[in-house]
């Protein structure tokens, strides 16, 4: 699914944030990326969702090799990731209905089809009854779940989190990853970053460790 | 996930429409949200517009005056010298009879030289004058039917060839020269046109630009879970599209409320001049084209902010 290849990336004005990186993740697979904040966690998810570039090397996502992909087409690549923010990035003008049913509309679905598809995903993370609310009015954990329904709607066979239980406490955190593992039970393939090492610890999933910029286990499958 | 490019849920035409109505209207609803700026925006726009629009009107008043004053072209006979009275009123009686002449007015020499007394100011000194050197004059009206260039060039060639006719004169060279200005106002409409059409260019375009900027992180959320520019940029362009629209709109409004206030003073003078003219509405085809420009200038003032600063915000 993910496959990198001595990837590295160098920011503008010489900040190495990743160098060499090798890893795959198998289709099906759930994995977590840990490591000290600046690490480069998150620049690692950033080159999978082509919101950064690598400097170096080859990032082959879904079998293409995403550097070859134009301005243009980095939106269609991007439908097949779900991502979740630890800032959860939503609308807060909106009601939860339409933050989650936004990249269906962006994908052009039928009304009727949006409906159905946002009720069981909000089903799904347990606020169906908040769907007319707007996020504001939201604890921080509802707003995370309104985050994942949005990752989910679209149903991506990939979903990638970075640091998706950083602001909640350790039980509302590990609800957050339950949600996570039960996505990857219907073989949905799941990156989550954290340095929660403790809640990690909890999971049997693999583990891919980042050390200023170089993976320093876990690459191997 | 190997067609990273197919696209889902693409459900055919019907939805595409309905998802650029729903668009319309949703850019519709954002302007009604700020009911105040949009008002300032839309009559900054609608201004701009009806400056041009109203001068352009105005001067279709003008022609339609001119064309009634089109009729009023008037032949001078100037006759020979030594032509007694009797003799022009006799030539004067015969002209009446003729084909294409409505009215024969005679000009005796005293009655020439009194009115060139009083209009040119010259009294006094033409008393110095031993003789009258005014020829008598025949003025003549051509019938309304007798209207074009041609025909009454024709006319007077004819009436040139009379025997006591020196000189015969056709007077439409005040009607030439109130053309002509008619042409420079008209180019006065282009070039004012012109300009108020990039002002508000760049206003729209101004304004999209702050909105844009307003919606910073809408636009780097939406990108971020696969939104187009295509998308991202339509409810921008329809922003602009009604705050042309809604401009036109007003600039119409304004012209209509400006001919109403006039049309009853303008219908005064009308009569004073015992004349069936009337102030004339903005036509159709003006209406037309005012709320098309609006709409078009509106749209393209988006599409440069939209084209220009879009690009520019991408996620982090």
């Amino acid at each position: 699914m993910i496959r990198f290849t001595n990837v590295s990336k160098r920011y503008p004005g010489g900040y190495e944030a990743l160098s060499d990186v090798n890893f795959h993740l198998n289709q099906g697979e759930m994995a977590f990326l840990t490591g000290h904040s600046g690490a480069g966690k998150s620049t690692l998810l950033k080159l999978i969702a082509l919101i950064e570039r690598p400097s170096g090397g080859q990032v082959v996502v879904g079998g293409q090799n995403i550097a070859k992909l134009g301005r243009r087409k980095i939106p269609y690549h991007r439908r097949n990731i779900g991502v979740i923010f630890q800032d959860h990035r939503l609308l807060f003008d909106r009601t939860v209905f339409d933050n989650v049913a936004l990249p269906l509309i962006i994908a052009g679905y039928s009304r009727d089809e949006i409906g159905r598809r946002v009720r069981a995903a909000l089903d799904k993370v347990g606020l169906l009854r908040k769907e007319k609310v707007y996020p504001i009015t939201l604890s921080g954990g509802e707003q995370q779940r309104v985050g994942i329904a949005r990752a989910v709607i679209n149903k991506p066979p990939l979903l990638l989190a970075d640091e998706p239980t950083g602001n909640l406490d350790p039980e509302l955190s590990r609800e957050i990853m339950g949600i996570f593992e039960e996505f990857n039970r219907v073989g949905v393939t799941v990156l989550v970053a954290s340095h929660d090492l403790a809640l990690i610890d909890q999971i049997p999933a693999r583990r891919l460790i980042l050390r200023g910029g170089r993976l320093i286990q876990g690459g191997g499958v | 996930m190997g067609a990273t490019l197919q696209r889902r849920g693409s459900g055919g035409i019907s939805i595409y429409i309905a998802r650029h109505l729903q668009t319309l209207f949703y850019a519709l609803g954002q302007l009604s949200l700020k009911p105040f700026s949009t008002l300032m925006m839309v009559a900054v726009i609608g201004i701009a517009l009806a400056m041009p629009a109203g001068l352009h009107v105005l001067l279709k008043n003008v022609q339609q005056v001119l064309a009634g004053w089109d009729g009023a072209a008037q032949l001078s006979l100037f006759l020979q010298h030594d032509v007694k009275e009797s003799q022009a009123l006799a030539l004067a009686q015969k002209l009446r009879t003729r084909d294409g002449i409505a009215s024969v007015d005679y000009i005796s020499r005293d009655q020439a030289m009194a009115e060139f007394k009083r209009l040119s100011g010259f009294g006094e000194a033409l008393k110095a004058l031993e003789d009258n050197p005014l020829p008598p004059v025949l003025v003549v009206h051509p019938t309304l039917a007798l209207q074009g260039p041609e025909l009454l060039k024709q006319l007077r060639e004819e009436l040139a060839a009379e025997q006591a006719v020196e000189i015969a004169q056709l007077d439409m060279q005040w009607i030439k020269r109130l053309y002509a200005l008619m042409d420079i106002g008209k180019r006065g409409v282009w070039i004012l046109a012109a300009m108020f059409a990039l002002g508000v260019l760049l206003v729209v375009g101004n304004t999209i630009r702050l909105a844009i900027q307003n919606k910073r992180d809408e636009i780097v959320i939406i990108k971020l879970i696969g939104g187009t520019d295509t998308f991202i940029r339509r409810p921008f362009l329809y922003s602009g599209f009604w705050y042309g629209l809604l401009g036109g709109m007003i600039a119409l409004l304004m012209i209509e409320s400006a001919l109403l206030f006039l049309s009853g003073e303008v219908n005064n003078l009308a009569i004073l001049y015992s004349s069936e003219f009337r102030l004339a509405t903005v036509d159709l085809a003006t209406a037309g084209a005012l709320l098309l420009g609006g709409l078009l200038l509106g749209l393209g003032g988006s599409w440069l902010a939209v084209g220009r600063h879009l690009r520019s915000i991408e996620p982090t």
